[in-house]
């Protein structure tokens, strides 16, 4: 059953940035956009296990900073080698200052 | 690691390729110097300026020392021109190709692209497999059986390594490498790190390269002339020494099978000509540890991390110097390594890495 969690506030992310979330043994990324709108995706590149909160937020794309694999944060979308496989994204809302997303 | 190594194997689906994968030292968590996050985004930023700047400039030395050697061919007034045209073709490219490949060159995703199939077919390198290969690289660095990219297996090769400044490897690999990827084939161990998917479009790029390299020399029997293969192609004979002589020095004579980059490579400080032709990959250990950073910010990622790396080499001479020993000595001893020294600011990582005095250098 799906469930809104609060994955951090929103002064916690800075713009065109991105950070790290752990939650029940998983681990995202929760993005703000520099329109200042806020994304979530799963936090490992679907290459090999880095942590895309380590990489470069560069406009709507998030680069890995393992092997520079590129992903549209806001669709998931693998943008080529050597990424082949899309990210899963999850719903996000703004409450109170508070970042929530829908896992 | 309890498991006993077996005897290196370099073959990436073979005895060693199994023992990396069953101790973990295949996709492992390797060391990373910490840097404020604030820091590595400043450090991270791309630009196309510089690298505009620099290829520009590439392609200026490239047709002009081209011009010289065509307005010159048939005098001794040539050779100048095609000693100068063949290192910016065969030695240039490699770091142009590496950090395209990276996608850290320029900020504009279809200048890097449009730069690395270039230089991916100067280096007669197939764009598609050696992207992958590139990326098992970083994923296991100098990991026995694992990385597609060592250039010196232990035992070391004297012979192929000194064949390697004279490109004649290349001619010997890279080109039936390439012939046979145009009639469709893919090794074992270019099927191990290359995804199915990626295939079909393996094989067109060879059938791309193929169709330049049969072009041309349908022009030079045209034109009755060696001119063009001298252009195109052999520049890798008589270029790719430059290349050999920088990059042979990323890994050399160091550790393997270890999960830190301070270990198994090596930063050398280069005169400024090297440096634009390596495009500051001289900056090796610090490349390998943040492969996110642009060449043109690596100089600056150095000073800032420098307290947490071995002692760079002062020089490409020294470099040569201090690994030459241990090379020879690795002719009967193959686990002989160079062991780097950390400095008493670093952070250790890993203790069993550092602490193996017995397989160390004197």
């Amino acid at each position: 059953m799906p469930e809104w969690i609060e994955a951090c506030e929103v002064d916690d992310v800075d713009e065109e940035d991105v950070i790290r979330f752990d939650h029940g043994g998983r681990t995202f990324a929760i993005y703000r956009s520099p329109d200042d709108e806020f994304f979530a995706t799963d936090g490992f590149c679907t290459h090999e296990q880095a942590h895309l909160a380590d990489g470069l937020v560069m406009d709507d794309i998030i680069e890995c900073p393992k092997h520079n694999g590129r992903f549209n944060y806001k669709t998931g979308a693998a943008k080529g080698a050597p990424v082949c496989v899309n990210l899963q994204t999850y719903p996000v809302r703004v409450e109170d200052g508070k970042v929530l997303i829908e896992v | 690691m309890s498991m006993e190594r077996p005897k290196r194997d370099y073959s990436l689906v073979g005895p060693s390729s199994e023992w990396a994968v069953e101790t973990g030292l295949a996709s492992a968590e390797w060391y990373h110097t910490e840097i404020p996050r604030k820091t590595m985004k400043e450090l991270m930023q791309r630009s196309d300026q510089p690298a505009i700047r620099d290829t520009l400039l590439w392609f200026a030395i490239l047709i002009v020392s081209a011009a010289g050697a065509i307005w010159t061919w048939g005098t001794w007034w040539c050779v100048p021109f095609f000693a100068v045209y063949g290192v910016f073709y065969a030695s240039a490219s490699d770091s142009r190709w590496h950090e395209c490949g990276h996608g850290t060159a320029f900020k504009t995703r279809w200048m890097n692209d449009a730069v690395y199939e270039i230089a991916s077919f100067m280096q007669m390198r197939n764009p598609v497999n050696w992207r992958w290969s590139h990326a098992r690289h970083h994923t296991d660095t100098i990991i026995v059986g694992r990385d597609a990219e060592i250039a010196v297996m232990r035992p070391p090769d004297l012979l192929k390594a000194g064949l390697m400044f004279t490109g004649v490897m290349d001619l010997r690999y890279a080109f039936p490498t390439l012939v046979r990827n145009a009639w469709g084939n893919l090794s074992p161990d270019e099927k191990s790190y290359i995804p199915e998917s990626e295939w079909p479009r393996a094989v067109a790029a060879a059938r791309w390269h193929m169709g330049v390299y049969a072009a041309t020399i349908a022009l030079a029997l045209a034109t009755r002339s060696w001119l063009p293969i001298m252009l195109v192609g052999t520049p890798r004979l008589y270029g790719t020494w430059h290349m050999v002589l920088t990059g042979l020095l990323q890994h050399i004579g160091l550790a393997d099978n270890v999960t830190d980059h301070r270990l198994n490579s090596r930063t050398v400080y280069m005169n400024p000509v090297s440096r634009f032709i390596y495009w500051n990959m001289n900056y090796h250990v610090e490349h390998h540890m943040f492969p996110m950073i642009p060449y043109h910010a690596l100089p600056r990622l150095h000073a800032l991390i420098k307290h947490d790396l071995p002692a760079p080499n002062p020089s490409m001479w020294h470099a040569y110097k201090e690994v030459w020993p241990v090379v020879l000595r690795q002719l009967r001893y193959e686990d002989l390594y160079l062991l780097r020294e950390l400095p008493a600011t670093a952070r250790p990582y890993r203790a069993e890495f550092h602490d193996l005095p017995s397989q160390a250098a004197e």
